[in-house]
């Protein structure tokens, strides 16, 4: 397992894994600052949704609470041209593309169903059927190669895909075909498993008999394990493979080991199926905190992080007024872009409905 | 003296599997989640405790892997109740269910049967992300070899589970999930209506209105509504999809002459439109004005915070009424 980041935050690079180190060589304390501070966010940001769920503000809430590490490590080695197809718990990832946390809590209000436009942010949708993304990724990657945008040398013009997908839904027929489509077309897609341990209440073990990393050999898309809950790992093995995919090396899986904090959804109760003393051993090797302690021991001191933590406050503060501000969708929106060409039919409902609202006010 | 218990839906769908469970060895249960936690839903909680992790267990997140395992257990002799988490999950078992399920006693002649259930929370109104609300009985109704169900009651909900349990074909058994924790008396004792019959729910003199499922407690609210202003309502539960009991029906159209048939599906190409047409050939003469269709709109199903605006409720099977009486 890929680890620079021991649980103390002490950075060592294992001589087998120097091309790794030489990918964080290439960091300053800029971007250090810029991994803790949105690990930070969407930390926080994740417990004023579930607050806000717990008023009755959104539908659903999903925490990626333990994944930040995996999420914004790997989030910011994805390129600015490559295309990311998510599951639907990767909030941080969303963040290092610009995708605006409004839209993503608009969706688990239930305003709309996907709430950004994937050509504009390179981050798709959520995808709620599991594993149907890998597919969509393997597609987006065949057509990347079509046009001539692997492996020409130029960074300028190559780019890659990345799929994310949880260990339950490797499970999942979509995940194997993916694998295999990738695998065929050499296509330009990593797949990023967030081993986070459970499914809803199902132990990995109901999932699968060999370590996760290594579910594509037999397709022939080669993987490591690296440790999820550094930040550092997770950085730069999606940099390094990404590099190398964008070179036309064909499909890789990288599977961070990691762990759900949380529940499944606000809608579980974690008590039924699993031990506290589990949980609790999870949360010694929290990211956030590790990747404090190394921060410190690089001499940034107490201001960045009280700055980082009033940050967090604004932001959640912004972010509940907003989404206590936000407006109903109007209900022409339920025949809206059912179709892109006109439909009589939906054409015909939408009016019936027009029409028997204000039946229903004349009667009033 | 009949035994009678207070059972919420869940709870009687729940001892419905655990009695047939008990009456037949052969009989397991598996799917996503439903082992230690007893499903999202609940509803196969405790049966891990009760018969043991060889009949009750968490399979790996696979659809088409569950119920393609459950037709090979079946020609195994093994009869599989097996859970879909939400309906918006059985699509990635449609070519198990529709070409393999539904199609191995005809293509054995006989020889095998499957007698497999798949249990399908289904339904909306209860403020989900997408692909938790849908309505896909007409995919199975529309395929020969599947019988389709769905209680609207309690008491319904025990007998039918174990009706479809023991029934020798494939079942597609729908859980009006939105309604799953109405309460209502379970007669422990009473053998029940047959599987496919119909049931009359409420006598009324002017309009049938045909219901299933979830819509069944909407129907009987605009019974009720309707009654305050004069209007009497006969509300028919279909309980089963596929087949569907005409008998049942066309008594009541023809005491009544009018119906309107609600279901929360799209109205196009749909269980609603097979009533409709059915009742136009066979009750043509008792008609006086045409079966009005009560559905939602043929529309994905849209984000939570316009559910209310899509689905048919008690005031658009009200609307239909009205429109059937002014003829
Ligand atoms: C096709 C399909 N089947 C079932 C579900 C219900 N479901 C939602 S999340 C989930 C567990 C997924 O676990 P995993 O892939 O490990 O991701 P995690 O939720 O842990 O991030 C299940 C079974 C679904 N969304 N889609």
């Amino acid at each position: 397992m890929l680890q620079l980041l021991d649980q103390e935050g002490q950075y060592e690079v294992p001589s087998k894994y120097s091309q790794y180190g030489e990918i964080i060589d290439q960091l300053g304390e800029a971007d250090y600052k810029k991994f803790y501070r949105d690990m930070a966010r969407i930390r926080r940001f994740d417990e004023e949704a579930t607050a806000l769920q717990r008023q009755g503000q959104l539908g659903l809430w999903v925490p990626a609470i333990g994944q930040e590490g995996a999420q914004i490590g790997s989030g910011y080695a994805v390129g600015n041209k490559d295309h990311i197809f998510p599951s639907y718990r990767e909030h941080g990832v969303a963040i290092t593309h610009g995708v605006e946390l409004m839209s993503i809590l608009k969706m688990m209000r239930g305003v709309n169903h996907g709430g950004w436009d994937p050509n504009e942010t390179r981050f798709h949708h959520y995808a709620i059927v599991l594993a149907s993304q890998a597919l969509h990724a393997a597609g987006y990657a065949m057509g990347v190669k079509f046009d001539g945008l692997v492996g020409t040398g130029d960074p300028e013009n190559d780019l890659a895909v990345i799929t994310y997908i949880g260990d339950g839904a490797t499970a999942e027929g979509d995940v194997s075909e993916a694998l295999l489509f990738a695998a065929v077309n050499e296509s330009p897609l990593m797949f990023f498993v967030q081993n986070n341990q459970w499914a809803i209440s199902s132990n990995v073990e109901t999932t699968t008999k060999v370590p996760l990393f290594t579910r594509g050999l037999g397709f022939g898309v080669p993987g490591i394990r690296i440790d999820g809950n550094d930040v550092l790992a997770s950085y730069a093995a999606t940099k390094l493979h990404m590099d190398e995919i964008r070179t036309g090396k064909g499909p890789f899986l990288i599977e961070a080991l990691t762990y759900r904090i949380g529940a499944h959804t606000t809608s579980d109760d974690p008590s039924k199926y699993r031990q506290s003393e589990e949980v609790e051993f999870w949360k010694a090797k929290d990211p956030i905190i590790r990747f404090e302690k190394f921060l410190r021991r690089q001499g940034i001191g107490d201001d960045f992080f009280e700055q980082v933590t009033q940050d967090g406050e604004d932001l959640a503060k912004e972010i509940r007024e907003s989404t206590f501000a936000l407006p109903d969708p109007p209900m022409e929106n339920i025949f809206e872009n059912v179709y892109t060409d006109p439909h009589p039919l939906v054409d015909a409902q939408r009016q019936w409905l027009q029409d028997y609202e204000s039946s229903l006010e004349d009667n009033e | 003296m009949s035994n009678y218990t207070e059972l919420s839906i869940a709870k009687a769908l729940n001892k419905g599997m655990a009695k047939a469970m008990q009456n037949n060895p052969k009989v397991i249960t598996f799917g996503e989640d439903i082992a230690q936690l007893g499903g999202v839903f609940r509803v196969t909680e405790g049966l891990l405790a009760e018969f043991g992790e060889k009949r009750v267990f968490n399979t790996p997140i696979a659809e088409s892997g569950i119920v393609g395992t459950a037709i090979g257990l079946a020609m195994r002799g093994y009869k599989s109740v097996v859970e879909i988490q939400f309906d918006g999950f059985v699509y990635p078992a449609f070519n198990q269910i529709t070409s393999q399920l539904a199609k191995f006693t005809y293509r054995s002649e006989g020889s095998l049967s499957m007698p497999v259930v798949i249990r399908i929370p289904y339904g909306g109104g209860i403020g989900a992300v997408e692909h938790h609300s849908e309505s896909p009985e007409a995919y199975f109704a529309h395929t020969a070899g599947l019988r389709v169900m769905s209680p609207s009651n309690p008491n319904d909900a025990y007998w039918m589970m174990q009706q479809a349990i023991e029934s020798n074909d494939p079942v597609i058994f729908l859980e009006p999930k939105r309604r799953y924790w109405q309460k209502g008396a379970v007669n422990l004792d009473q053998s029940p209506l047959p599987m496919h019959s119909a049931r009359v729910l409420l006598e009324g003199k002017q309009v049938t209105v045909i219901a299933y499922g979830p819509m069944v407690t909407t129907a009987l609210q605009a019974a009720e509504i309707a009654k305050e202003e004069g209007i009497s309502i006969e509300v028919v539960d279909l309980r089963s999809i596929s087949p569907i009991d005409m008998n049942t029906v066309l008594d009541s159209v023809r005491s009544t002459n009018r119906v309107v048939v609600a279901a929360e599906a799209p109205a196009f190409v749909s269980v609603a439109s097979e009533l409709a047409a059915a009742i136009s050939e066979q009750a043509f003469y008792h008609l006086e004005a045409p079966v009005l269709r009560v559905g939602s709109f043929d529309t994905p199903y849209p984000p939570a915070k316009l559910e209310e605006s899509y689905l048919p409720d008690a005031d658009r099977i009200l609307d239909a009424v009205d429109r059937v009486l002014a003829y």
